[in-house]
């Protein structure tokens, strides 16, 4: 792509026909935007015939998304088909055949999902909210306060770490290695986080005989709330092959990490860039549940989710034919301002700012969803009792992908009360 | 107007009249009856408007159809039962004034 190097603003200027929006630079740069705002108004259900990712339909709007995201019937989300991204997840090179619940169809998906999804009930919540409370309160206490510090590495990443360890039960001193785990499951060489297919292949397989050292210690103990030992005694679970396991896993890790990692990165990117509605939110501390859906909503941590067509069908008035690559972004759905009031601002206290997209819908919407929303609302009621403001003072960084959209840096200052 | 109320794990009763045709969603989400989100708009799509419908209204209101979308987002749903019911499922008619939904503990 050469987009960068182009006169004027390519997302106006370059013909429907040729417009890819796949391209992971548009996102590092946060310029894609406005192609998805170009495809919403001119051709809001989009054929890319030619990508690096072959043929494939962008779904722009909230309401043609959710039409894909409930027929599951007909989109379907099967690892075989090239699963739920847009790159194929078992196209050539990264031959590792990973099955996860994420990337099947029911009734198999189903019977799984099952199994695992108690951890991360509210019930289960209620018994983690204090560990995780006092695990925000002891990161955040121990920041410098008025000199520069990395806001993702600092605080970002190790809560949503923290949390993740708690969930696995997973060796406290090791933790760091879930982190490595789910940025080297989301990445190709070319993000710089693994050289090569095969490292990220020997990585993952290490990650693999790490977490079978864990299985088989569990499953000579009772069962206990944790996402291993849920597994290991499910009988939906407990028998799967290597691949299934090692699939599930990643799925657990990568959704429970990079997501709410980057949602609370964006949050506080989000308030320094409407200081009106930061200073909304410091007189009235008591808008924080409500802010945190729309903090979702505004960073839409997954960009997109993708089906395969089963069979014929239409979206938008547009012929999807047996085979099609479908990609449902859910960054340009969560600007539709068809749905959504004024949807290019951050609003704090936005009426149904639960009515958004980055969480899928359907069988498949995302199942941590109340354990992000529980981190993030800890963080903030915790921000807000030590710090009068955490304040953006550079540049933020922002991943190469087109699947998560987040920070590997964001540097800020910390001012007390 | 049939009257539908809702009643919190802690007994809690919220009666709301609503006019016919209203959704049993709706008529939570508009009214900020707490533990009904209701979060896809009422499509059918996220089971975060999950009730448990009162024995004695079974009948009436029915249970979901099995295999359908709805019965396939409730088997996620904690404290799925046989009286789960989406509340965006649930239309009132004269004929369900007074239906009791029971908000299931923990849907926050």
């Amino acid at each position: 792509m050469t987009t960068d190097t182009l006169v004027g603003d390519p997302a106006s200027t370059v013909p429907l026909s040729q417009m890819d929006v796949s391209d992971p630079k548009l996102f590092q740069s946060d310029m894609i935007g406005s192609y998805f705002a170009r495809l919403r108004r001119e051709d809001p259900v989009h054929y890319c015939p030619e990508s690096a990712y072959g043929p494939y339909w962008s779904v722009t709007k909230f309401n043609d998304i959710m039409q894909v995201e409930v027929n599951h019937q007909t989109f379907s989300s099967e690892a075989k088909l090239g699963g739920i991204a847009l790159q194929d997840m078992q196209s050539g090179e990264a031959a590792l055949e990973l099955e996860m619940f994420i990337a099947m169809d029911p009734p198999k998906h189903d019977a799984q999902r099952k199994a695992v999804s108690p951890a991360v009930a509210p019930s289960n919540l209620v018994l983690l909210e204090p560990i995780i409370r006092e695990r925000a309160g002891i990161i955040l206490d121990s920041l410098p306060i008025g000199e520069e510090i990395d806001w993702v590495d600092r605080v970002s990443i190790e809560l949503t770490t923290m949390t993740l360890a708690t969930l696995f039960d997973f060796p406290w001193e090791e933790r760091r290695k879930l982190t490595r785990w789910s940025d080297v499951a989301t990445s190709t060489p070319e993000t710089g986080v693994v050289s090569s297919f095969e490292q990220r292949r020997e990585e993952l397989l290490e990650c693999a005989h790490y977490f079978k050292g864990l299985w088989d210690q569990r499953v000579n103990e009772p069962p206990k709330p944790d996402l291993i030992s849920m597994m290991v005694h499910s009988p939906a679970t407990r028998d799967m092959p290597y691949l299934e396991f090692l699939g599930n896993l990643i799925l657990l890790i990568v959704g429970g990490n990079d997501t709410t990692r980057n949602s609370i990165s964006g949050g506080v990117l989000a308030l320094n860039q409407n200081p009106a509605e930061y200073r909304k939110l410091m007189a009235d501390p008591d808008l924080i549940p409500k802010m945190i859906p729309e903090i979702i909503r505004w960073q839409t941590p997954l960009t997109h989710m993708r089906r395969t067509a089963l069979m014929d069908a239409e979206i938008g008035g547009k012929k999807i034919r047996k085979g099609d690559k479908v990609v449902m972004w859910y960054l340009s759905g969560n600007r539709d301002d068809e749905v959504i009031d004024r949807p290019n601002e951050f609003i704090i206290n936005r009426p149904n700012s639960r009515h958004h997209l980055s969480f899928g819908f359907g069988v498949h919407r995302c199942m941590g969803n109340r354990v992000a929303e529980l981190q993030l609302r800890i963080i903030w009621e915790e921000i807000l009792k030590r710090f009068s403001k955490v304040e953006v003072v550079g540049a933020p960084e922002r991943t190469l992908s087109n699947f998560i959209r987040g920070f590997t840096h964001l540097p800020v200052k910390l001012y007390v009360h | 107007m049939p009257t539908i109320i809702f009643i919190e794990p802690d007994g809690v009763e919220y009666p709301i009249a609503v006019k016919s045709g209203t959704t049993a969603r709706d008529a939570a989400v508009n009214n900020s009856v707490p533990g009904i989100d209701g979060d896809c708009g009422g499509e059918c799509a996220c089971a975060t408007c999950h009730v448990h419908v009162d024995a004695a209204w079974m009948a009436r209101t029915g249970m979901a159809e099995p295999g359908g979308m709805e019965a396939n987002l409730l088997q996620f749903a904690e404290g799925s039962t046989e009286n789960s019911r989406l509340a965006c499922q649930i239309t009132m008619t004269d004929d369900l004034d007074g239906l009791m939904l029971r908000i299931p503990d923990g849907q926050h």
